[in-house]
């Protein structure tokens, strides 16, 4: 869409909705949240991208192919739940560590890589679906 | 003389009466609207009323997350608008372009 004002302020909506997105998958795991909503979010954020730029702008922008994202997404939900086996616990047991870095404790869980693969996973395909239509609308 | 909490409670549910009445009126709207656009732009003002809904009930229950629902509905919101107004350009240009969608267009003109 060839229009000035929806082409300046898409940019800044894009880094603004990714940047929400992250927020929001950051903050799931005790309140309202996680993998699912926030790539939800990402996606739309690359699908108004898409709309403003035309699709080729958004896999240049993107680097990966979106199903390798996706893929990559899979392969670490699989890995963090493969880390239980580790400590003979059953499969996708939460397994938590607290690491202070720098004086400030982080909580760290197999939980959240979890849903960091689950972010990549909805991100990836939802874009890649997004994608594809817009295409097909162009061409 | 009222107490603040009053006042505000008082508020609240004058708040929730007007974006009430300005749902009400949006819809009939998007029920009447003579043509697409009108109908676009009322949807994109329904979610501007629903964002204002999740405010106000987010003051009523005292519950701040509510606030973060109403910024992610606001930019899914403006991605529907914007899909409706690419959607209505794409159908205008092939309108235009096929010579049987002028000659509709020529004798909708009369």
């Amino acid at each position: 869409m060839r229009t000035l004002i929806f082409r300046t302020a898409a940019p800044y909506l894009t880094s603004l909705m990714l940047l929400f997105s992250v927020f929001v998958l950051l903050r799931g795991h005790n309140e309202p949240g996680g993998g699912f909503i926030g790539g939800l979010i990402a996606a739309s954020a690359f699908a108004i991208y898409g709309i403003a730029f035309g699709v080729p702008e958004v896999r240049r922008s993107m680097y990966f192919h979106p199903m390798a994202i996706s893929g990559f997404g899979l392969f670490l939900a699989a890995l963090s739940g493969l880390l239980s086996y580790v400590f003979h616990v059953p499969f996708l047991t939460g397994i938590w560590t607290s690491p202070s870095l720098f004086g400030i404790t982080v909580d760290l869980s197999t939980v959240m890589f979890f849903d960091i693969g689950v972010y990549l996973v909805v991100v990836g395909s939802i874009t890649s679906i997004a994608l594809a239509l817009e295409e097909r609308e162009d061409g | 003389m009222i107490s603040g909490e009053d006042f505000l409670s008082y508020c609240v549910t004058a708040a929730l009466a007007l974006l009430s009445l300005s749902f009400l009126l949006t819809v009939l709207r998007v029920l009447r609207g003579p043509t697409l656009p009108d109908r676009i732009l009322a949807l994109d003002m329904l979610v501007a009323i629903a964002i204002g809904f999740i405010a106000v009930l987010g003051i009523k229950t005292g519950y701040a997350f509510h606030v973060d629902i109403a910024i992610a509905l606001g930019l899914v919101g403006f991605l529907a608008t914007v899909a409706f107004a690419r959607f209505v350009l794409s159908r205008k240009a092939k309108d235009f372009d096929s010579p049987k969608g002028v000659k509709s267009r020529a004798k909708r003109g009369k």
